[in-house]
């Protein structure tokens, strides 16, 4: 049992830390992770089962990654604002952050539309699976940027009360690290989509 | 997880845990102490005690259907004032709520019992104690996690109640069988609550997950480095890392299902007719569920089993007086199990009509889980070899996991095997296999861990001699239980069937074997009764514990009988050694604690113990 630390008795080894709250976040990341490739897997799986119904991604969705891309720039104006104590330009990115979130959503339940005029369905007689994942993927998504987007304001709250500034980031640093997370997931399913179709 | 806690604790570094001590000085209410509760130990005791009244749930249900196994001609009109309609008129047990029972008695032993019953208490009882920190990273992430799981309870709860009855499609909810409700009753309302159950439930694992893994890797205290970490906790910890990876992918299946059922997508289901009728689904693969399914399936037989293999490493040790055997050989074969338990799923399909090479693929990595586990059942007896026993209904418990684990182990390898499999697919060998290796081994885990922690948990002490009469009855119980059904299985018994009168040779010949078995359980679970009084009477009238009854190394028998929220009053120990200094030659007793430092036991030191002291750096051998 010769190891390194029994060794120095006097230079007893704290050991490592992370913040555990942001330690706590990565591993919520890891579930989402988990959960989007047990669809997209799926996906894959059922795919090379036959009886797919091919159909273009709807063109709002070029737009709604585009919203999401510029709100991850925000995000990280809003993080660079906070890391110069500049408590204003805070408040400002964190809120044009939440309004492109939205902006994404509506944006998104646009392509819903034009899928649906597209005729491509979720549920009934005439869906296929296809369309289906589509809808889930893009579904599940959605909810966890309504989430991100509820971060987004409690972040804003504290900030408003002038408690985000460069001694104290661990809160706009976890929720910086969400949002990006979000963005990245996106990116994710909207290639995997482009190249799986 | 609440912001205002976030700011509240961003100076907690590993330095500063004093500023934890400001807990002991609140006067909190009875609400927040025992209810709603952050403090691990209480929330601990809220798992135990769900956990033990879901187990009593779900063994009543196992006996109900072994009265009809084993009895199928009795009448069981005397059942009619619990179970109401599901008694039939000539006095019989109606077969859809035999589904319903098996369905329900799996679902709620695997999950309820054996993962929020077992892996809830423990590791919510023992991390903080024992890697010597004040609470857990999030208290009120796991106040949540236990109210999730109590809202879940519930609702399963509830389940059982209604009129078409709870879940019967399995516990495994296969489609198409669990998506529509023309199939069977269970399939209506039932399976709709099942899914919502289990969808909180998942919350909760998660919720306790995220919060182990994060205790453990940045709370400990000053020298408790990994190689120094109890083994229950790297179980703790592996299982909690199973858990996060595998119970996301179980709610992505479970939320699939949910929208067939309910909202008309066709991801499972495809060309079904009902009475000549097409239905709507169409294109859809139920081999998709099964693979969803099994990701988890498979490792959450690890998250039940880790657990109590961990605390039965901890106990074996303890009460043979001597260090475990392999002790980073043990750590080795759980991150081994821990690894292989993600790509094995597939051996619960191989009569799906899978690929017979994919098949051969799967086999071989199931059968090479032989291997860590028979390094851990080595370790467990090379430890007990020439140890100075002592019996306590903890170690009798912990010794009986050996036997059992090794017993329905070596099955595994028999049904790991592709085409062994087809022919035992179904069959009761199959129940026999995983009710020894997996259920009782867990069960006895479980015990072991109940008997050992008790004092730290209650300050009393359990009856022992209560805790022997439990242990023989169970141990023999399970044997007599569950061995017969091996020669069911090989005879060709499937599992899940309410009678065997379509086979004159089921029927007839094994009929014996049958009641046989469901006479051995009838006893088996009044047996479990001897333990309950004892649980419950101990914790008011038991006989006061002493601080470290069982001469333990680890860190929880260094705090009060009764430890406050925040476990120590002053500071919190620093650690100094490993968890298994036991009867190391030359000490003056046969422990030495992990806080007791190699100052003071200059006579039993090691030779690099002494030269570490001498201020003489080695480098390690290995």
């Amino acid at each position: 049992m010769s190891t390194k630390n029994e060794l120095t008795l006097n230079k007893v080894e704290s050991p490592l830390s992370m913040h555990p709250k942001k330690f706590a976040l990565w591993i919520f990341i890891v579930t989402v992770i988990m959960l989007f490739a047990a669809w997209t897997s799926g996906y894959i799986v059922r795919k090379a089962e036959g009886n797919w119904l091919n159909f273009e991604l709807p063109y709002m969705m070029y737009y709604s990654t585009a919203v999401l891309l510029l709100s991850s720039v925000t995000m990280h104006w809003a993080y660079v604002s906070a890391k110069r104590d500049n408590l204003d330009s805070i408040k400002i990115a964190l809120l044009v952050t939440s309004f492109l979130g939205l902006m994404f959503l509506v944006f998104q339940i646009f392509s819903f539309n034009e899928l649906v005029s597209n005729n491509v369905w979720f549920g009934g007689k005439k869906s296929n699976p296809s369309g289906s994942f589509l809808y889930v993927l893009s579904g599940m998504h959605g909810l966890h940027i309504v989430g991100g987007i509820v971060f987004l304001l409690i972040t804003l709250f504290f900030a408003s009360k002038k408690e985000i500034h460069a001694k104290n980031t661990l809160l706009i640093e976890m929720c910086t690290t969400f949002w990006h997370f979000l963005d990245g997931l996106w990116l994710y399913l909207f290639l995997f989509l482009l190249l799986n179709r | 997880m609440s912001v205002v806690d976030l700011n509240k604790e961003t100076a907690v570094g590993h330095d500063s845990h004093g500023h934890h001590d400001e807990h002991e000085h609140h006067e909190l209410n009875f609400i927040r102490k025992y209810i709603f509760s952050e403090d691990h130990k209480v929330i601990g005791k809220q798992f135990l005690i769900t956990g033990l009244l879901w187990a009593v749930i779900g063994g009543a249900l196992s006996m109900i259907f072994r009265l009809q196994l084993g009895l199928p001609e009795a009448s069981l009109g005397w059942l009619k004032p619990i179970l109401g309609h599901w008694i039939t008129s000539d006095n019989k047990l109606d077969p859809e709520f035999y589904l319903a029972a098996v369905t329900m008695h799996g679902t709620i032993m695997v999950f309820f019992v054996l993962t929020a019953g077992l892996s809830g208490t423990f590791s919510n009882f023992l991390i903080p104690l024992q890697i010597g920190a004040r609470d857990m990273a999030s208290g009120f992430m796991n106040m949540l996690s236990y109210w999730f799981f109590f809202v879940s309870s519930v609702i399963m709860f509830f389940s059982l109640f209604i009129e078409t009855g709870p879940a019967g499609g399995g516990w495994v909810i296969y489609p198409p069988l669990s998506a529509l409700p023309q199939a069977i009753p269970g399939s209506g309302l039932g399976m709709t609550l099942w899914l919502v159950s289990m969808a909180l439930f998942i919350i909760s694992s998660l919720l306790g997950g995220i919060n182990y893994i994060t205790t453990v890797i940045n709370l400990r205290t000053k020298g408790m480095t990994f190689d120094r970490l109890p083994l229950t906790i790297w179980a703790f910890f592996l299982t909690a890392i199973i858990g996060v990876l595998s119970f996301p992918v179980l709610f992505a299946a479970a939320l699939l299902l949910i929208f067939d059922r309910s909202f008309g997508t066709s991801f499972y289901l495809s060309d079904i007719y009902i009475g000549g009728q097409a239905l709507d689904h169409v294109g859809g693969s139920p081999i998709l569920f099964q693979h969803l399914f099994w990701f988890l399936g498979h490792p959450e037989v690890y998250i039940v089993l880790l657990p109590a293999l961990g605390i039965t490493s901890e106990i074996i040790s303890t009460n043979s007086r001597k260090p475990i055997f392999g002790y980073k050989a043990m750590i080795g074969s759980m991150i081994g199990i821990t690894f292989l338990s993600f790509i094995v799923w597939a051996h619960h399909m191989f009569v799906t009509g899978m690929n017979p090479f994919l098949g051969s693929i799967f086999m071989f990595l199931t059968l090479i889980i032989a291997v860590p586990s028979a390094v851990k059942a080595f370790n467990y007896i090379t430890t007990l070899w020439k140890g100075n026993i002592i019996f306590t209904p903890a170690m009798l418990f912990s010794i009986g996991l050996v036997s059992v684990f090794i017993t329905g182990g070596v099955t595994g390898i028999i049904l790991g095997n592709a085409a062994l499999d087809i022919q035992l697919h179904d069959t009761y060998f199959v129940v026999a296999h995983f009710h020894l290796v997996m259920g009782s081994a867990s069960f006895f885990g479980f015990m072991a861990g109940v008997y050992h922690w008790f004092p730290k948990m209650f300050g009393k002490m359990l009856d022992e001699k209560l805790g022997y009469i439990h242990f023989w009855l169970t141990f023999a119980g399970v044997y007599l239980v569950f061995f017969p059904m091996h020669y069911q299985g090989i005879t060709g018994f499937p599992r899940r069937y309410y009678s065997y009168t379509a086979y004159e040779m089921f029927g007839g010949a094994y009929q014996d074997l049958a009641f046989f078995i469901s006479i051995a359980a009838f006893i088996t679970f009044a047996g479990q009764f001897i333990f309950g009084f004892n649980f419950f009477y101990s914790i008011f009238k038991g006989r006061p514990a002493t601080l470290n009854p069982w001469n333990s190394n680890t860190l929880e028998w260094t705090t009060p009988i009764h430890p406050e929220h925040g476990n120590w009053p002053g500071e919190i120990p620093t650690v100094y050694r490993w968890a298994y200094d036991y009867s190391k030659p030359g000490a003056e007793e046969d422990f030495i604690p992990q806080h007791i430092p190699l100052t003071e036991t200059l006579s039993s030191n090691l030779p690099h113990e002494t030269d570490a002291l001498n201020g003489i750096k080695i480098t390690p051998t290995h």
